[in-house]
């Protein structure tokens, strides 16, 4: 797949070791439309992105964010729309002077014969000044490259088959 | 409730367990009737697929009654009496689209580590290690079915469990094994092992129109069931000094046309390379033991096609590529894609022109599921085929 991506604006830069930052494509069998409005309302975040406690939209292309936290302190930030190009591109970044810098984009293309759509994303966290992405994790519950891979994928199985698949809860055996 | 659970290597046990419940609204509650051992279980007993865990529940030959239903499953209703296909699919991605059901993208929760293993995911199988998806199993008097709006076909009441709780695996698994082999009319047929997906292979060879089948095993009463159940030719591998030379023997040294090897990872050989194998495989060198793998390919006649319904988990040493390559052969396998085969097989055992419970030897209550794995493995009493019964009714006979 051709793709310009080194030279976008919203880009996430990776030079620090603390910065936490996915890059992932994925296809999913629905139309364009539905996959780019789905994402385009940031309040649908959490459903697919487990360490999200809410996104709440407030109009004007900004949103605030509140992550899921196992301390007393919320840890939270406002964020503004930088691009958006319907069916195409979404990128947003929190607003300057965050406790944590969140960046990211997705870009959307239709596929040829039913195939669907590809989305290609791009979600990076820099995690306040001098903490490093491991204490980071710790803070926010365990967010990590991975489990943010993880979350795009559960946004595929929503989007496909409107459930998450689970083994959470199954019995077992006596151990 | 009781269910079989995995505790290691050669060690199942019926343990009491929490009963399952709904967890997402896709799911339904099955209670079991009739559930069987399957051959490839016995991978998991002898240790050999890893990502097992202590407590697991196996088990993905099952049917039974629907005893509830998530919000999203409309088609089936309270009190349906239902075979369940082992692969769970969720019928939306590009996959199912294609009728590839065990290559389903959304039924595995465990997707990312089977990505590190085969490079893509797929599907999610019951009680079948937690690389497809850690689901428990039906080994059990009950079980969570996921994506029961897709997966559960309802049975008629005028059959019994016996003659339909095959169509949950090893009957499809059979015949695809026949379609993958690309049948053509005059054709002859080799099926390497007759366990019971190769009974089933055989008997699905002949109805896709094969002229000949000859089923090689060691098992006296396994070539027995083949020529007698299933018409075919046999040859028992142990008997002549060359398997292949006794094969090109039989085809007028032309070779089948086809292969079905229904071994898999833990083949037997008689041979030095089986020997090889062995030592390979115990010194974790080497997953799978593909000894009927490289025999099918080596007997193959030229241009022909190898059709693989044994499961290979890992990695496998010394495949004559040279031979498949140089004789044009082509290659057919997977995990059955057992779905797409539930209503046309179950019409053929409406019709009478097969009953599936010709290869059951063994009756059992769930309760002494631990002894069916043991006489199954060792092919003790003759074991072909175990039915386990969690409602038992001593004693029930055979069908």
């Amino acid at each position: 797949m051709a793709d310009n991506s080194d030279d976008r604006p919203d880009k996430p830069k990776a030079s620090k070791g603390s910065h936490i930052v996915v890059e992932r494509s994925m296809t999913i069998n629905r139309p364009l439309s539905e996959v780019y409005s789905f994402w385009r309302d940031f309040e649908n975040l959490p459903r697919f992105m487990n360490h999200l406690q809410s996104v709440t939209t407030t109009g004007d292309g900004r949103s605030h964010w509140v992550l899921k936290t196992p301390l007393p302190i919320p840890l939270e930030w406002d964020a503004e729309l930088t691009q958006e190009k319907e069916n195409e591109l979404i990128a947003w970044r929190s607003l300057p002077d965050s406790t944590i810098e969140n960046r990211g984009s997705v870009r959307f293309r239709e596929l040829p014969y039913d195939r669907g759509t590809e989305v290609k994303v791009t979600f990076a966290y820099d995690p306040p000044g001098g903490i490093i992405g491991e204490k980071f994790a710790q803070l926010a519950n365990g967010v990590t490259a991975a489990t943010i891979e993880e979350d795009i994928r559960h946004l595929k199985q929503i989007l496909e088959a409107g459930e998450i698949p689970t083994n959470d809860g199954q019995p077992r055996g006596g151990q | 409730m009781k269910a079989l659970c995995w505790h290691g290597r050669n060690d199942v046990r019926v343990d009491t367990v929490p009963d399952p419940t709904i967890l997402n609204p896709r799911d339904a509650i099955v209670k079991i009737t009739s559930t069987a051992i399957c051959g490839s279980d016995l991978h998991l007993y002898d240790g050999f697929m890893p990502t097992m865990q202590n407590g697991d529940i196996l088990g993905h030959e099952f049917m039974g009654e629907v005893v509830e239903v998530g919000p999203e499953v409309h088609n089936l209703q309270i009190g349906d009496r239902v075979v369940v296909p082992f692969p769970i699919a969720c019928g939306q991605c590009f996959f199912c689209k294609r009728e590839l059901w065990s290559l389903c993208d959304n039924s595995n929760p465990n997707a990312a580590m089977a990505e590190e293993l085969f490079g893509h995911s797929t599907s999610g199988i019951f009680g079948y290690s937690h690389l497809t998806g850690g689901y428990a199993g039906g080994q059990a008097e009950y079980a969570r079915v996921p994506f029961a709006d897709v997966g559960p076909m309802k049975v008629p009441d005028g059959l019994a469990d016996e003659q339909v709780l095959f169509l949950t695996d090893i009957f499809p698994t059979g015949w695809m094994a026949a379609e993958n082999a690309n049948i053509q009319p005059g054709d002859t047929v080799a099926v390497w092992g007759c366990g019971p997906v190769g009974q089933f292979a055989i008997k699905s060879a002949y109805l896709l129109g094969a002229e000949r089948v000859i089923a090689i095993d060691r098992f006296p009463e396994r070539l027995r069931m083949a020529a007698e159940q299933g018409g075919a030719e046999t040859l028992n591998y142990e008997l002549v000094d060359d398997v292949i030379e006794a094969i090109k023997d039989m085809t007028g040294g032309m070779g089948p046309d086809s292969c079905i090897e229904a071994v898999g990872m833990e083949a037997h050989g008689s041979g030095a390379d089986g020997v090889y194998d062995k030592v390979m495989q115990t010194l974790q060198m080497e997953s799978d033991r593909p000894v009927a793998l490289r025999y099918a390919i080596q007997s193959c006649r030229k241009g022909g096609t190898v059709s693989i319904a044994g499961v290979f988990g890992g990695f496998i040493d010394k495949l004559p590529m040279g031979a498949a390559f140089n004789k044009g052969l082509t290659f057919k396998m997977g995990q059955t894609h057992v779905h797409r085969y539930l209503r046309p097989l179950l019409d053929l055992i409406e019709q009478g022109k097969i009953d599936p419970s010709f290869v059951i030897t063994h009756l059992m209550p769930l309760d002494e599921a631990a002894l069916g794995y043991k006489i199954f493995r060792d092919k003790e009493d003759e074991c072909i085929k175990v039915v386990l019964k969690p409602d038992w009714e001593a004693p029930a006979a055979t069908a």
